[in-house]
Protein backbone atom coordinates (compact mmCIF):
# COMPACT_ATOMS: atom_id res chain seq x y z
CA UNK A 1 0.00 0.00 0.00
CA UNK A 2 2.60 2.25 0.76
CA UNK A 3 4.58 1.87 -1.90
CA UNK A 4 1.82 2.74 -4.02
CA UNK A 5 0.92 6.00 -2.64
CA UNK A 6 4.84 6.85 -2.90
CA UNK A 7 4.86 6.24 -6.56
CA UNK A 8 1.53 7.88 -7.32
CA UNK A 9 1.79 11.31 -9.34
CA UNK A 10 -0.82 13.55 -8.59
CA UNK A 11 -2.25 12.69 -11.64
CA UNK A 12 -3.14 9.76 -10.09
CA UNK A 13 -4.65 10.88 -7.00
CA UNK A 14 -7.06 13.41 -8.96
CA UNK A 15 -9.67 11.77 -10.84
CA UNK A 16 -9.38 14.25 -14.13
CA UNK A 17 -11.04 11.77 -16.20
CA UNK A 18 -14.09 11.79 -13.75
CA UNK A 19 -14.22 15.29 -14.26
CA UNK A 20 -13.78 15.60 -17.44
CA UNK A 21 -17.39 13.55 -17.99
CA UNK A 22 -18.93 16.07 -16.08
CA UNK A 23 -18.48 18.59 -18.88
CA UNK A 24 -20.70 17.52 -21.94
CA UNK A 25 -19.40 20.07 -24.07
CA UNK A 26 -15.57 18.65 -24.02
CA UNK A 27 -16.94 15.55 -25.55
CA UNK A 28 -17.07 16.66 -29.50
CA UNK A 29 -15.40 16.78 -32.60
CA UNK A 30 -14.23 20.32 -33.85
CA UNK A 31 -13.54 19.93 -37.79
CA UNK A 32 -13.26 16.09 -37.54
CA UNK A 33 -10.92 15.61 -34.37
CA UNK A 34 -11.49 15.17 -30.57
CA UNK A 35 -12.12 19.03 -29.33
CA UNK A 36 -9.11 19.19 -27.06
CA UNK A 37 -10.09 22.68 -25.23
CA UNK A 38 -7.37 24.89 -23.97
CA UNK A 39 -8.49 28.10 -23.50
CA UNK A 40 -9.76 28.32 -19.98
CA UNK A 41 -8.81 31.56 -19.22
CA UNK A 42 -11.35 32.93 -21.75
CA UNK A 43 -14.05 30.66 -20.17
CA UNK A 44 -14.51 27.66 -18.82
CA UNK A 45 -17.01 24.76 -19.78
CA UNK A 46 -20.06 23.98 -17.60
CA UNK A 47 -20.65 20.94 -15.50
CA UNK A 48 -24.09 19.32 -16.72
CA UNK A 49 -25.34 19.75 -12.80
CA UNK A 50 -24.97 24.08 -13.72
CA UNK A 51 -27.11 23.34 -17.57
CA UNK A 52 -29.16 21.24 -15.44
CA UNK A 53 -29.86 24.15 -12.45
CA UNK A 54 -30.13 26.90 -14.90
CA UNK A 55 -32.27 24.60 -16.90
CA UNK A 56 -34.74 23.52 -14.00
CA UNK A 57 -35.21 27.14 -13.02
CA UNK A 58 -37.09 28.12 -16.46
CA UNK A 59 -39.28 25.03 -16.57
CA UNK A 60 -40.49 24.95 -13.49
CA UNK A 61 -39.61 28.18 -10.25
CA UNK A 62 -39.32 31.26 -13.37
CA UNK A 63 -40.32 34.02 -11.02
CA UNK A 64 -38.70 37.60 -10.42
CA UNK A 65 -37.72 37.76 -7.44
CA UNK A 66 -37.90 40.46 -4.39
CA UNK A 67 -41.13 41.17 -5.74
CA UNK A 68 -44.19 38.55 -5.25
CA UNK A 69 -46.06 37.02 -2.19
CA UNK A 70 -47.33 34.35 -4.43
CA UNK A 71 -45.18 30.74 -4.42
CA UNK A 72 -42.72 30.68 -7.66
CA UNK A 73 -41.86 34.66 -6.81
CA UNK A 74 -41.15 32.88 -3.07
CA UNK A 75 -39.00 29.58 -4.73
CA UNK A 76 -37.63 32.22 -7.02
CA UNK A 77 -36.21 34.64 -4.38
CA UNK A 78 -35.20 31.38 -1.90
CA UNK A 79 -32.74 29.97 -4.84
CA UNK A 80 -30.86 33.26 -5.38
CA UNK A 81 -30.61 34.62 -1.82
CA UNK A 82 -28.86 30.86 -1.77
CA UNK A 83 -26.61 31.33 -4.42
CA UNK A 84 -25.90 34.42 -2.40
CA UNK A 85 -24.50 32.17 0.24
CA UNK A 86 -22.72 29.94 -1.62
CA UNK A 87 -20.72 32.68 -3.05
CA UNK A 88 -20.03 34.15 0.16
CA UNK A 89 -18.92 30.21 2.12
CA UNK A 90 -16.71 29.78 -1.23
CA UNK A 91 -14.93 32.87 -0.57
CA UNK A 92 -15.31 32.80 2.79
CA UNK A 93 -17.00 36.32 3.24
CA UNK A 94 -18.31 37.25 7.15
CA UNK A 95 -21.42 38.49 5.59
CA UNK A 96 -24.00 37.55 2.99
CA UNK A 97 -24.55 41.01 2.21
CA UNK A 98 -20.93 41.58 1.26
CA UNK A 99 -22.38 39.71 -1.95
CA UNK A 100 -23.44 41.60 -4.49
CA UNK A 101 -24.15 40.08 -8.04
CA UNK A 102 -23.18 41.90 -11.16
CA UNK A 103 -22.91 41.27 -15.05
CA UNK A 104 -19.30 40.25 -14.27
CA UNK A 105 -15.30 40.83 -13.28
CA UNK A 106 -15.81 44.14 -15.80
CA UNK A 107 -19.40 45.08 -14.07
CA UNK A 108 -17.92 44.93 -10.81
CA UNK A 109 -14.73 46.82 -11.38
CA UNK A 110 -16.81 49.74 -12.95
CA UNK A 111 -19.10 49.52 -10.05
CA UNK A 112 -16.07 50.35 -7.28
CA UNK A 113 -14.59 53.04 -9.45
CA UNK A 114 -17.64 54.97 -9.85
CA UNK A 115 -18.99 54.64 -6.41
CA UNK A 116 -15.84 54.26 -4.42
CA UNK A 117 -14.94 57.06 -6.52
CA UNK A 118 -17.79 59.46 -6.26
CA UNK A 119 -17.02 59.30 -2.35
CA UNK A 120 -13.23 59.47 -2.49
CA UNK A 121 -11.31 60.05 -5.01
CA UNK A 122 -10.30 64.08 -5.34
CA UNK A 123 -8.46 65.96 -7.88
CA UNK A 124 -4.28 64.96 -6.82
CA UNK A 125 -5.01 61.77 -5.56
CA UNK A 126 -3.63 58.54 -7.05
CA UNK A 127 -4.87 54.70 -8.04
CA UNK A 128 -2.15 52.45 -8.05
CA UNK A 129 -2.43 49.46 -10.25
CA UNK A 130 -0.08 47.03 -11.64
CA UNK A 131 1.43 46.61 -14.83
CA UNK A 132 -0.24 43.09 -15.45
CA UNK A 133 -3.73 43.98 -15.10
CA UNK A 134 -6.97 42.48 -17.57
CA UNK A 135 -8.08 46.13 -19.33
CA UNK A 136 -11.17 45.52 -16.98
CA UNK A 137 -8.95 46.81 -13.99
CA UNK A 138 -7.33 49.49 -15.95
CA UNK A 139 -9.73 51.32 -18.37
CA UNK A 140 -12.28 52.00 -15.14
CA UNK A 141 -10.02 53.68 -13.37
CA UNK A 142 -8.53 55.22 -16.51
CA UNK A 143 -12.23 57.02 -16.64
CA UNK A 144 -12.42 57.64 -12.79
CA UNK A 145 -9.41 59.77 -13.48
CA UNK A 146 -10.52 61.51 -16.49
CA UNK A 147 -13.59 62.31 -14.01
CA UNK A 148 -11.62 63.57 -10.83
CA UNK A 149 -8.27 64.64 -12.12
CA UNK A 150 -6.42 61.69 -10.47
CA UNK A 151 -3.76 60.21 -11.39
CA UNK A 152 -2.99 56.33 -12.31
CA UNK A 153 -0.26 55.01 -11.01
CA UNK A 154 1.87 51.75 -12.43
CA UNK A 155 3.69 49.21 -10.26
CA UNK A 156 5.89 47.54 -12.53
CA UNK A 157 6.40 43.98 -12.88
CA UNK A 158 9.91 42.22 -13.61
CA UNK A 159 10.69 40.11 -17.10
CA UNK A 160 10.17 36.89 -15.22
CA UNK A 161 7.18 38.43 -14.72
CA UNK A 162 6.59 39.47 -10.86
CA UNK A 163 5.98 42.37 -8.87
CA UNK A 164 8.94 43.53 -6.85
CA UNK A 165 7.19 44.32 -3.73
CA UNK A 166 10.09 46.91 -3.02
CA UNK A 167 9.27 49.01 -5.81
CA UNK A 168 5.80 48.58 -4.65
CA UNK A 169 6.11 49.82 -1.04
CA UNK A 170 8.50 52.98 -3.17
CA UNK A 171 4.98 53.73 -5.10
CA UNK A 172 2.38 53.85 -1.88
CA UNK A 173 1.76 56.83 -0.16
CA UNK A 174 -0.64 59.01 1.00
CA UNK A 175 -1.70 60.48 -2.09
CA UNK A 176 -2.89 57.04 -3.21
CA UNK A 177 -6.62 56.13 -2.47
CA UNK A 178 -6.78 52.62 -3.77
CA UNK A 179 -4.67 49.70 -4.74
CA UNK A 180 -5.70 47.31 -7.79
CA UNK A 181 -4.06 44.16 -8.14
CA UNK A 182 -4.96 40.76 -10.61
CA UNK A 183 -4.97 37.90 -8.10
CA UNK A 184 -3.95 35.41 -11.22
CA UNK A 185 -2.61 36.33 -14.22
CA UNK A 186 -4.37 35.89 -17.13
CA UNK A 187 -1.72 35.73 -19.48
CA UNK A 188 1.48 35.12 -17.56
CA UNK A 189 -0.07 33.30 -14.99
CA UNK A 190 1.60 34.68 -11.77
CA UNK A 191 0.15 34.46 -8.90
CA UNK A 192 0.71 37.19 -7.32
CA UNK A 193 1.67 37.67 -2.84
CA UNK A 194 -2.05 39.58 -2.25
CA UNK A 195 -1.71 38.57 1.10
CA UNK A 196 1.68 40.54 1.81
CA UNK A 197 0.21 43.06 -1.00
CA UNK A 198 -2.74 44.00 1.06
CA UNK A 199 -0.64 44.36 4.27
CA UNK A 200 1.32 47.12 3.31
CA UNK A 201 -1.40 49.07 1.65
CA UNK A 202 -3.25 48.69 4.87
CA UNK A 203 -0.26 49.47 6.59
CA UNK A 204 -1.28 53.41 4.74
CA UNK A 205 -5.04 52.91 5.69
CA UNK A 206 -5.49 52.35 1.72
CA UNK A 207 -7.97 49.84 0.46
CA UNK A 208 -7.00 47.27 -2.29
CA UNK A 209 -9.36 45.63 -4.67
CA UNK A 210 -8.18 42.55 -6.20
CA UNK A 211 -8.98 40.60 -9.41
CA UNK A 212 -10.21 37.40 -9.06
CA UNK A 213 -11.81 36.92 -12.48
CA UNK A 214 -8.57 34.42 -12.87
CA UNK A 215 -8.04 32.88 -9.34
CA UNK A 216 -12.03 31.53 -8.25
CA UNK A 217 -11.31 28.47 -10.29
CA UNK A 218 -7.40 27.49 -9.74
CA UNK A 219 -6.71 28.61 -6.31
CA UNK A 220 -8.21 28.49 -3.43
CA UNK A 221 -9.35 31.84 -2.21
CA UNK A 222 -10.40 33.35 1.12
CA UNK A 223 -11.04 36.98 1.13
CA UNK A 224 -10.63 37.16 5.09
CA UNK A 225 -7.39 35.81 5.14
CA UNK A 226 -6.15 37.97 2.11
CA UNK A 227 -8.08 40.83 3.71
CA UNK A 228 -9.42 42.00 0.52
CA UNK A 229 -11.48 45.33 0.64
CA UNK A 230 -13.13 44.13 -2.78
CA UNK A 231 -12.72 41.38 -4.50
CA UNK A 232 -14.30 40.44 -7.78
CA UNK A 233 -14.79 37.72 -10.55
CA UNK A 234 -16.96 36.59 -13.21
CA UNK A 235 -19.43 33.01 -13.15
CA UNK A 236 -18.60 31.73 -16.52
CA UNK A 237 -14.51 31.36 -15.28
CA UNK A 238 -15.07 29.58 -12.70
CA UNK A 239 -17.71 26.75 -14.95
CA UNK A 240 -20.88 29.31 -14.38
CA UNK A 241 -22.61 30.45 -16.38
CA UNK A 242 -22.20 34.31 -18.64
CA UNK A 243 -23.32 37.33 -17.29
CA UNK A 244 -22.94 36.77 -13.76
CA UNK A 245 -20.47 38.16 -11.54
CA UNK A 246 -19.38 39.39 -8.34
CA UNK A 247 -18.21 42.16 -6.24
CA UNK A 248 -17.29 41.07 -2.60
CA UNK A 249 -16.63 44.29 -0.31
CA UNK A 250 -16.20 44.63 3.41
CA UNK A 251 -19.53 45.85 4.51
CA UNK A 252 -18.16 48.64 6.70
CA UNK A 253 -16.88 50.07 2.57
CA UNK A 254 -20.18 48.99 1.18
CA UNK A 255 -21.81 51.21 3.57
CA UNK A 256 -20.12 54.18 2.82
CA UNK A 257 -20.77 53.50 -0.49
CA UNK A 258 -23.75 55.62 -3.00
CA UNK A 259 -25.30 52.92 -5.11
CA UNK A 260 -23.84 52.19 -8.72
CA UNK A 261 -27.53 52.72 -10.62
CA UNK A 262 -30.89 53.38 -9.49
CA UNK A 263 -34.23 51.42 -10.21
CA UNK A 264 -36.57 48.45 -8.79
CA UNK A 265 -34.79 46.65 -5.82
CA UNK A 266 -32.56 49.22 -4.53
CA UNK A 267 -35.23 51.00 -2.20
CA UNK A 268 -36.89 51.04 0.82
CA UNK A 269 -39.13 54.14 -0.28
CA UNK A 270 -39.61 56.72 -3.69
CA UNK A 271 -41.14 59.71 -3.59
CA UNK A 272 -40.86 62.38 -5.88
CA UNK A 273 -39.21 64.59 -2.76
CA UNK A 274 -36.87 61.61 -1.60
CA UNK A 275 -35.92 58.41 -2.26
CA UNK A 276 -34.85 56.02 0.76
CA UNK A 277 -32.17 53.42 -0.62
CA UNK A 278 -32.34 49.42 0.73
CA UNK A 279 -29.71 48.46 2.22
CA UNK A 280 -26.28 46.43 0.83
CA UNK A 281 -26.39 44.40 -0.97
CA UNK A 282 -30.02 45.15 -2.86
CA UNK A 283 -28.55 48.96 -2.90
CA UNK A 284 -26.45 47.69 -5.73
CA UNK A 285 -28.72 45.49 -7.63
CA UNK A 286 -31.02 47.79 -9.19
CA UNK A 287 -33.09 45.95 -11.34
CA UNK A 288 -34.21 42.71 -12.38
CA UNK A 289 -31.10 40.77 -11.89
CA UNK A 290 -29.93 37.55 -13.57
CA UNK A 291 -31.78 34.95 -11.00
CA UNK A 292 -30.87 32.20 -13.84
CA UNK A 293 -27.59 33.24 -14.11
CA UNK A 294 -27.29 33.82 -9.55
CA UNK A 295 -28.70 29.94 -9.25
CA UNK A 296 -26.30 28.77 -12.40
CA UNK A 297 -22.99 29.98 -10.62
CA UNK A 298 -24.25 28.58 -7.14
CA UNK A 299 -24.46 25.22 -9.10
CA UNK A 300 -20.97 25.89 -10.43
CA UNK A 301 -19.49 26.68 -6.28
CA UNK A 302 -21.02 23.58 -5.83
CA UNK A 303 -19.95 21.47 -7.69
CA UNK A 304 -16.57 22.93 -7.39
CA UNK A 305 -16.49 22.30 -3.56
CA UNK A 306 -17.22 18.28 -4.20
CA UNK A 307 -13.41 18.12 -5.22
CA UNK A 308 -10.77 19.39 -3.16
CA UNK A 309 -9.00 22.69 -4.06
CA UNK A 310 -5.75 21.40 -2.60
CA UNK A 311 -5.69 18.75 -5.16
CA UNK A 312 -6.71 20.97 -8.21
CA UNK A 313 -4.12 22.71 -7.50
CA UNK A 314 -1.76 19.74 -7.21
CA UNK A 315 -3.00 18.43 -9.94
CA UNK A 316 -2.92 21.95 -12.14
CA UNK A 317 0.92 22.63 -11.49
CA UNK A 318 1.71 18.97 -12.11
CA UNK A 319 0.61 19.62 -15.71
CA UNK A 320 1.89 23.03 -15.94
CA UNK A 321 5.27 21.74 -15.49
CA UNK A 322 4.39 18.81 -17.94
CA UNK A 323 3.33 21.15 -20.44
CA UNK A 324 6.33 23.82 -19.49
CA UNK A 325 8.99 20.78 -20.15
CA UNK A 326 7.37 20.27 -23.90
CA UNK A 327 7.35 23.93 -24.53
CA UNK A 328 11.14 24.40 -23.64
CA UNK A 329 12.21 21.97 -25.89
CA UNK A 330 10.78 23.53 -29.12
CA UNK A 331 13.23 25.44 -31.00
CA UNK A 332 12.52 29.13 -31.02
CA UNK A 333 10.00 29.18 -28.52
CA UNK A 334 10.02 31.66 -25.99
CA UNK A 335 7.05 31.45 -22.79
CA UNK A 336 6.27 34.60 -21.69
CA UNK A 337 5.74 34.66 -17.85
CA UNK A 338 7.94 32.17 -15.87
CA UNK A 339 6.74 33.82 -12.21
CA UNK A 340 7.81 30.92 -9.66
CA UNK A 341 4.28 31.30 -7.89
CA UNK A 342 2.51 30.42 -11.38
CA UNK A 343 -0.79 28.78 -12.45
CA UNK A 344 -2.09 26.90 -15.23
CA UNK A 345 -1.97 29.83 -18.10
CA UNK A 346 1.11 29.05 -20.94
CA UNK A 347 1.77 31.80 -22.97
CA UNK A 348 4.75 31.55 -25.48
CA UNK A 349 6.10 33.09 -28.74
CA UNK A 350 7.91 31.05 -31.40
CA UNK A 351 10.49 32.66 -33.36
CA UNK A 352 8.89 33.41 -36.98
CA UNK A 353 5.79 32.66 -36.57
CA UNK A 354 2.59 34.96 -35.85
CA UNK A 355 0.40 33.43 -32.91
CA UNK A 356 -2.31 34.09 -35.12
CA UNK A 357 -1.39 31.45 -37.77
CA UNK A 358 -0.49 29.16 -34.79
CA UNK A 359 -4.19 29.50 -33.69
CA UNK A 360 -5.87 28.64 -37.21
CA UNK A 361 -3.43 25.61 -37.98
CA UNK A 362 -3.99 24.54 -34.11
CA UNK A 363 -8.11 25.15 -34.41
CA UNK A 364 -7.26 23.00 -37.40
CA UNK A 365 -6.15 20.22 -35.84
CA UNK A 366 -9.06 20.96 -33.03
CA UNK A 367 -6.77 22.49 -30.67
CA UNK A 368 -8.76 25.36 -29.15
CA UNK A 369 -6.13 27.75 -27.97
CA UNK A 370 -6.35 32.04 -27.32
CA UNK A 371 -4.24 33.93 -29.54
CA UNK A 372 -3.75 37.89 -28.96
CA UNK A 373 -2.97 40.21 -26.30
CA UNK A 374 -5.58 38.94 -24.04
CA UNK A 375 -6.98 42.00 -22.59
CA UNK A 376 -3.43 42.68 -20.96
CA UNK A 377 -1.77 45.67 -23.97
CA UNK A 378 0.62 46.14 -21.20
CA UNK A 379 2.02 43.31 -20.99
CA UNK A 380 2.74 42.96 -24.75
CA UNK A 381 4.39 46.13 -24.66
CA UNK A 382 6.51 45.09 -21.56
CA UNK A 383 8.01 42.03 -23.78
CA UNK A 384 7.93 44.36 -27.19
CA UNK A 385 4.99 41.54 -28.61
CA UNK A 386 2.38 42.02 -30.88
CA UNK A 387 0.33 39.08 -29.39
CA UNK A 388 1.06 35.04 -27.65
CA UNK A 389 -0.71 31.58 -28.32
CA UNK A 390 -1.81 31.00 -24.43
CA UNK A 391 -3.25 27.59 -23.45
CA UNK A 392 -4.66 28.17 -20.62
CA UNK A 393 -5.44 24.79 -18.46
CA UNK A 394 -8.61 23.47 -16.14
CA UNK A 395 -8.85 20.26 -13.55
CA UNK A 396 -10.42 18.72 -16.62
CA UNK A 397 -7.21 18.63 -19.64
CA UNK A 398 -4.77 16.03 -18.81
CA UNK A 399 -1.34 15.02 -20.38
CA UNK A 400 -3.12 13.81 -23.65
CA UNK A 401 -4.42 17.34 -24.43
CA UNK A 402 -0.71 18.73 -24.11
CA UNK A 403 0.65 15.70 -26.14
CA UNK A 404 -2.19 17.32 -28.89
CA UNK A 405 -1.44 20.52 -28.23
CA UNK A 406 2.69 19.62 -28.83
CA UNK A 407 1.48 17.45 -32.18
CA UNK A 408 -0.34 20.44 -33.33
CA UNK A 409 2.44 22.74 -32.78
CA UNK A 410 4.77 20.94 -34.96
CA UNK A 411 2.61 21.06 -37.32
CA UNK A 412 2.42 24.78 -37.38
CA UNK A 413 6.29 24.56 -37.33
CA UNK A 414 6.51 22.24 -40.18
CA UNK A 415 4.01 24.55 -42.36
CA UNK A 416 6.19 27.61 -41.76
CA UNK A 417 9.87 25.99 -42.11
CA UNK B 1 -3.56 19.00 -43.05
CA UNK B 2 -4.71 19.82 -46.40
CA UNK B 3 -6.92 22.78 -45.68
CA UNK B 4 -4.05 24.43 -43.53
CA UNK B 5 -1.96 23.80 -47.30
CA UNK B 6 -5.18 25.35 -48.98
CA UNK B 7 -4.68 28.33 -46.94
CA UNK B 8 -1.31 28.53 -46.49
CA UNK B 9 0.11 28.34 -50.08
CA UNK B 10 3.65 28.58 -50.47
CA UNK B 11 3.23 31.91 -52.49
CA UNK B 12 2.09 33.37 -49.35
CA UNK B 13 4.41 31.62 -47.45
CA UNK B 14 7.33 32.79 -49.56
CA UNK B 15 5.93 36.41 -49.78
CA UNK B 16 5.23 36.35 -45.68
CA UNK B 17 9.15 35.09 -45.14
CA UNK B 18 10.49 37.62 -48.38
CA UNK B 19 7.99 40.26 -48.26
CA UNK B 20 8.28 43.10 -51.82
CA UNK B 21 7.90 46.42 -51.40
CA UNK B 22 8.40 46.51 -47.68
CA UNK B 23 9.92 49.53 -46.88
CA UNK B 24 8.93 53.47 -46.15
CA UNK B 25 8.33 55.33 -49.24
CA UNK B 26 9.50 59.03 -48.27
CA UNK B 27 7.93 61.47 -50.73
CA UNK B 28 4.36 59.75 -51.26
CA UNK B 29 1.69 61.46 -51.19
CA UNK B 30 -0.46 59.17 -49.45
CA UNK B 31 -0.68 57.70 -46.64
CA UNK B 32 -2.49 55.32 -44.50
CA UNK B 33 -2.17 53.12 -41.22
CA UNK B 34 -4.35 49.82 -40.66
CA UNK B 35 -5.06 48.11 -37.41
CA UNK B 36 -6.54 44.72 -36.71
CA UNK B 37 -7.42 45.13 -33.23
CA UNK B 38 -8.04 41.23 -32.75
CA UNK B 39 -4.42 39.81 -33.68
CA UNK B 40 -3.08 43.24 -33.47
CA UNK B 41 -1.65 43.22 -36.83
CA UNK B 42 -0.44 46.84 -37.29
CA UNK B 43 0.47 48.18 -40.92
CA UNK B 44 1.40 51.52 -43.06
CA UNK B 45 0.52 51.78 -46.54
CA UNK B 46 2.45 54.49 -48.86
CA UNK B 47 1.64 55.26 -51.78
CA UNK B 48 2.73 57.79 -54.67
CA UNK B 49 0.55 58.45 -57.69
CA UNK B 50 1.53 60.58 -60.57
CA UNK B 51 -0.44 63.24 -62.24
CA UNK B 52 -2.39 61.38 -64.37
CA UNK B 53 -3.42 59.17 -61.03
CA UNK B 54 -1.31 56.32 -62.26
CA UNK B 55 0.14 54.42 -58.69
CA UNK B 56 3.96 55.14 -59.55
CA UNK B 57 4.91 53.22 -56.02
CA UNK B 58 3.44 51.86 -53.04
CA UNK B 59 5.57 50.13 -50.29
CA UNK B 60 4.22 49.00 -46.90
CA UNK B 61 6.02 48.42 -43.01
CA UNK B 62 4.20 47.52 -39.73
CA UNK B 63 4.10 44.13 -38.48
CA UNK B 64 1.73 41.08 -38.57
CA UNK B 65 0.65 37.65 -39.29
CA UNK B 66 1.35 35.41 -42.67
CA UNK B 67 -1.82 35.92 -44.34
CA UNK B 68 -1.88 39.77 -43.44
CA UNK B 69 1.60 40.26 -44.30
CA UNK B 70 1.41 37.94 -47.87
CA UNK B 71 -1.64 40.43 -48.56
CA UNK B 72 0.00 43.27 -48.33
CA UNK B 73 3.14 42.50 -50.68
CA UNK B 74 1.27 40.85 -53.10
CA UNK B 75 -1.00 43.66 -52.92
CA UNK B 76 1.77 46.31 -53.62
CA UNK B 77 3.39 44.26 -56.32
CA UNK B 78 0.30 44.23 -58.11
CA UNK B 79 -1.10 47.50 -57.89
CA UNK B 80 2.07 49.24 -59.16
CA UNK B 81 1.22 51.01 -62.39
CA UNK B 82 -2.65 50.60 -62.20
CA UNK B 83 -4.57 53.89 -62.08
CA UNK B 84 -6.45 54.96 -58.62
CA UNK B 85 -9.39 53.69 -60.17
CA UNK B 86 -7.90 50.44 -61.17
CA UNK B 87 -6.84 49.87 -57.72
CA UNK B 88 -10.41 50.70 -56.31
CA UNK B 89 -11.76 48.12 -58.47
CA UNK B 90 -9.43 45.86 -57.59
CA UNK B 91 -10.21 45.95 -54.26
CA UNK B 92 -14.11 45.28 -54.79
CA UNK B 93 -13.07 42.33 -56.88
CA UNK B 94 -10.71 40.93 -53.89
CA UNK B 95 -12.90 41.67 -51.17
CA UNK B 96 -15.55 40.20 -52.58
CA UNK B 97 -13.69 36.81 -53.43
CA UNK B 98 -12.26 36.67 -49.96
CA UNK B 99 -15.77 37.21 -48.35
CA UNK B 100 -16.86 34.47 -50.53
CA UNK B 101 -19.84 37.09 -52.40
CA UNK B 102 -18.41 35.96 -56.27
CA UNK B 103 -16.87 32.65 -57.49
CA UNK B 104 -12.66 33.17 -57.07
CA UNK B 105 -12.47 31.51 -60.78
CA UNK B 106 -14.66 34.28 -61.85
CA UNK B 107 -13.34 37.34 -59.65
CA UNK B 108 -9.94 36.12 -59.60
CA UNK B 109 -8.97 35.89 -63.47
CA UNK B 110 -8.65 39.94 -63.15
CA UNK B 111 -6.50 40.03 -59.84
CA UNK B 112 -3.65 37.24 -61.44
CA UNK B 113 -1.58 36.21 -58.96
CA UNK B 114 -3.77 37.22 -56.06
CA UNK B 115 -5.53 33.96 -56.52
CA UNK B 116 -4.17 32.39 -54.09
CA UNK B 117 -5.79 34.12 -50.82
CA UNK B 118 -8.73 32.62 -52.48
CA UNK B 119 -8.76 29.84 -49.66
CA UNK B 120 -9.02 32.25 -46.97
CA UNK B 121 -13.11 32.39 -47.36
CA UNK B 122 -13.06 29.10 -45.71
CA UNK B 123 -11.75 30.68 -42.60
CA UNK B 124 -13.87 33.16 -41.90
CA UNK B 125 -12.03 34.88 -38.79
CA UNK B 126 -9.25 35.31 -41.22
CA UNK B 127 -10.33 37.49 -43.62
CA UNK B 128 -9.79 40.60 -41.95
CA UNK B 129 -6.38 39.60 -42.07
CA UNK B 130 -5.92 39.28 -46.07
CA UNK B 131 -8.20 42.17 -46.76
CA UNK B 132 -6.46 44.27 -44.08
CA UNK B 133 -3.91 45.95 -46.42
CA UNK B 134 -6.35 46.37 -49.05
CA UNK B 135 -8.66 48.94 -46.46
CA UNK B 136 -5.78 50.48 -45.52
CA UNK B 137 -4.95 51.04 -49.17
CA UNK B 138 -7.91 52.14 -50.27
CA UNK B 139 -8.42 54.68 -47.48
CA UNK B 140 -4.89 55.77 -48.12
CA UNK B 141 -6.15 56.82 -51.55
CA UNK B 142 -9.89 58.21 -50.72
CA UNK B 143 -8.20 59.61 -48.14
CA UNK B 144 -11.65 59.70 -46.09
CA UNK B 145 -9.75 58.44 -42.83
CA UNK B 146 -6.11 58.05 -42.56
CA UNK B 147 -6.20 55.44 -39.30
CA UNK B 148 -8.47 52.36 -40.30
CA UNK B 149 -9.44 49.66 -38.10
CA UNK B 150 -10.99 46.16 -39.18
CA UNK B 151 -13.16 45.99 -35.97
C1 LIG C 1 -7.69 38.76 -15.02
C2 LIG C 1 -9.01 39.12 -15.60
N1 LIG C 1 -9.70 40.15 -15.09
C3 LIG C 1 -10.90 40.50 -15.56
C4 LIG C 1 -11.48 39.83 -16.60
C5 LIG C 1 -12.80 40.30 -17.10
O1 LIG C 1 -13.79 39.34 -16.97
P1 LIG C 1 -15.19 39.50 -17.69
O2 LIG C 1 -14.91 39.79 -19.12
O3 LIG C 1 -15.88 38.21 -17.46
O4 LIG C 1 -15.90 40.65 -17.01
C6 LIG C 1 -10.80 38.75 -17.17
C7 LIG C 1 -11.35 37.97 -18.29
O5 LIG C 1 -11.52 38.36 -19.40
C8 LIG C 1 -9.54 38.39 -16.66
O6 LIG C 1 -8.86 37.37 -17.18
Amino acid sequence: MNTDIKTQTPTDIFNAAKARLDFPALHQEVHGRPLVYLDNAATTHKPASVIEAVNRFYQRDNSNVHRGVHYLSQKATGQYERARETVKRFINASDQSEIIFTRGATESVNLIAQTYGRNFIRAGDEILISEMEHHSNIVPWQILCEQTGATLKIIPFTDSGEIDLNVYQKLLNPQVKLVGIVHLSNTLGTINPVTEMVKMAHAQEIPVLIDGAQSVAHIPVDVQAIDADFFVFSGHKVFGPTGIGVLYGKLDWLKQLPPYQGGGDMIHSVTFEKTIYADVPHKFEAGTPNIAGAIGLGAALEYLTSWSMDEIVRYEDDLLRYATAKLRNVEGLSIIGEAQAKAGVLSFALEDIHPHDIGTILDMEGVAVRTGHHCTQPIMDHYQIPATTRASLAFYNNRADIDALMQALQKAIEVFR
Amino acid sequence: MSEIRELYQELILDHNRNPQNFKPLPGANHHSEGFNPLCGDHYHIYIKTDENNIIEKITFDGKGCAISKASASLMTSFLKGKTVEEAIRAFESFHDVVTGKIDPETGMAELGKLAVFAGVRDFPVRVKCASLAWHTMKAALTETETVISTE
